[in-house]
């Protein structure tokens, strides 16, 4: 029943994604521009499934995912820059050629390579989610404190790429991304592509989150959620845990990320600052906490109507945002898809008892 | 002998919550602490499991030092606690529950790739029996009762087979057929696994007081003797009556 109702729910998205809005962009029904708008929302879903697996199932509010987004994203970003500058001839990007730098910094080089881009892309968040929460987690720092540790983290890292010395193009971020692997990143086509990488990305991470959440490792994760003193006197190593889900949602975030960029076309520290990240947590507790399905619906809603919004009353997106989470607390504690399958399940008993009444009848 | 302690001590805030000169315990033995409130009973089995750390003492499990192991490693060695706040993972199934305290291998990539096999089912189901908890294992055990959610503690440490089980008031808010029957359960445990129970229900006390019953005061181990010697000790009615509780006077 409970699979089925999946399987429907699974189909529906692909059809809808995979197949219907592809076609319409082919025939030209579907814009460009739309196109590439969900291509980034599927990015943001991708880490809202991390913001998911961390806070919704383990319990440990983390308020730092956007700055590992950006981690991912300026990684590829630099890349694009690079090729970018060798294509000019200077060898140097734009940005470094106003600031009066002459010399490519060290750690500019290895983005030189599309390949160590991708790599160092996973690797730096990876290895900064280890060693930050190995800290965190070890003094035992949970709840709230967790919260304000993260966000300390995040505002830190924010002025630091702000600054112009830090060379990854300060308050402007890097931007003119001309093409990636000799594909030129404006053509319909590339777009599409991307979308669809996107898609698959998405689709990806949702299966391998979807293993690891039923498998008994995500059972541990819930176990530490509902009581992590019983979790370690039954003798599992709370540390270990966490660690390893800290470091799958830094990397799911900075996956997100390195397939945001692109199609943007510029990534700025903005993307990165305590705002971006509660944002990042309040798509999944809208769109239900502690269900993947939740985290998914829960970003690509938000954003969607954070499109419709802006685009039909500018002024007043955050007054919406706000009643939203405000309803969604005081009345659907499980998110929209609460919300659905609470509509969902009153219909179908509906049809039920009227089955029922009938067939009583026709006895 | 399981378990050895010698000049255990601990103070909160200049309040000396322990003082134990001396404790032994043998293998398979049922033990029951006694004591008013603030004896320091839940403070030993804190120690004992590693939540709270003593400021001086020894504690030898099996010749084993204790101290300053942390709660893993204690509860690897084979020391298994129940709280008396019922401490259990409210929303996983009740079946979950017990899988998750299944004894087995339980680091990260050996919870990745857990195969469930025939025979932790078949262990699962057969302490669920003996807790009577046969027929919830599919509920969500946030949705058991209070007894239940008792009950279900005892069988998440029983499946961690543990040799020394350490058990915090388990009767508390249990109806009178339900403490009974948890009397029955610890009982028929202490056949396989040496058990510390701390006790204020004086009438489940003597179902279960077969052996030795050790009394606290104040941190300070007063007397240890059998149930009908404890309770007739002058010096133990004084201490509760001076703390105005009547149970053991009108026992």
């Amino acid at each position: 029943m409970e699979k089925t109702k999946d399987l429907r729910f699974y189909l529906a998205f692909l059809v809808l994604f995979a197949v219907l809005l592809p076609l319409g962009n082919l025939t030209g029904l579907v814009s460009n521009n739309t196109i590439s708008l969900w291509g980034r929302y599927f990015c943001f879903a991708i880490a809202a499934l991390g913001v998911d697996l961390i806070w919704g199932y383990t319990g440990i509010l983390s308020m730092c995912q956007a700055f590992f987004f950006c981690l991912g994203g300026y990684s590829v970003a630099m890349h694009i820059v690079m090729k970018g500058a060798s294509a000019n001839g200077t060898g140097i990007p734009d940005f470094m050629v106003w600031n009066q730098v002459n010399s490519l910094p060290f750690f500019w080089v290895p983005f030189q390579s599309f390949g160590l881009a991708l790599i160092l892309g996973l690797l730096i968040p990876a290895a900064f989610a280890f060693v930050f929460g190995y800290f965190i987690f070890r003094s035992r720092i949970k709840g709230v404190y967790m919260a304000i540790i993260t966000q300390a983290l995040a505002l830190a890292m924010w002025l630091l790429f702000l600054r112009n010395e830090t060379m990854l193009g300060g308050t402007n971020g890097l931007t003119d991304f001309k093409s990636l692997l000799g594909l030129s990143l404006s053509s319909p086509a590339v777009k599409l592509g991307l979308y669809l990488i996107s898609l698959a990305g998405l689709c990806g991470a949702y299966f391998l989150s979807k293993k690891l959440v039923d498998s008994k490792f995500g059972k541990v994760l819930q176990a530490i959620r509902d009581s992590e003193s019983r979790t370690s006197y039954t003798a599992y190593r709370v540390l270990d845990y966490k660690l390893a889900i800290f470091i799958a949602g830094a990397l799911l975030a900075a996956f997100a990320g390195m397939l945001y960029a692109p199609q943007t076309g510029i990534i700025t520290p903005g993307r990165m600052d305590v705002r971006a990240s509660v944002e990042m947590v309040m798509w999944v507790a809208l769109g239900g906490r502690g269900k993947l399905k939740g985290a998914v619906l829960g970003a690509l809603v938000v954003n969607f109507l954070y499109s419709i919004c802006t685009s039909l009353f500018p002024d007043s997106w955050l007054f919406i945002l706000g009643f939203l989470f405000v309803i969604t607390v005081l009345y659907f504690d499980k998110g929209f898809l609460g919300m659905i399958e609470k509509i969902s399940g009153g219909i179908g008993k509906r049809k039920s008892s009227i089955k029922e009444v009938a067939e009583q009848q026709v006895v | 002998m399981l378990l050895t302690v010698n000049e255990l001590s601990v103070s909160f805030g200049g309040v000396h919550a322990l003082d134990l000169s001396h404790f032994e315990l043998n293998d398979k033995e049922l033990r029951v602490i006694i004591g008013p409130n603030g004896a320091g009973k839940s403070t030993f089995l804190d120690i004992l499991c590693g939540k709270t750390k003593p400021d001086s003492g020894e504690v030898l499990y099996n010749d084993i030092p204790v101290l300053g192991k942390t709660e893993v490693e204690i509860a690897n060695l084979g020391i298994g606690r129940k709280f008396q706040k019922p401490s259990v993972f409210p929303s996983l199934t009740v079946y979950d529950n017990l899988l998750l305290a299944f004894k087995m291998k339980k680091s990260i990539f050996a919870s990745l790739f857990f195969k469930p096999t025939e025979e932790i089912d078949v262990r699962i189901r057969q302490v669920a029996l003996k807790v009577g908890l046969e027929r919830e294992l599919k509920k969500i055990a946030g949705e058991l009762s209070h007894g239940q959610k008792q009950w279900l503690e005892i069988a998440i440490v029983v499946l961690q087979d543990p040799k020394l089980m350490l058990i915090d008031e388990p009767a508390a808010g249990m109806s009178d057929e339900e403490t009974e029957k948890t009397g029955e359960l610890l009982l028929e445990l202490s056949k396989h696994h040496g058990i510390i129970v701390i006790e204020h229900d004086m009438k489940f006390v003597e179902q279960i007081a077969n052996d030795l019953v050790t009394v606290l005061v104040r941190g300070k181990l007063l007397v240890e003797g059998s149930f009908a010697q404890v309770r007739n000790d002058q010096r133990v009615i004084d201490s509760y009556l001076g703390r105005a509780n009547v149970q053991l006077e009108n026992f």
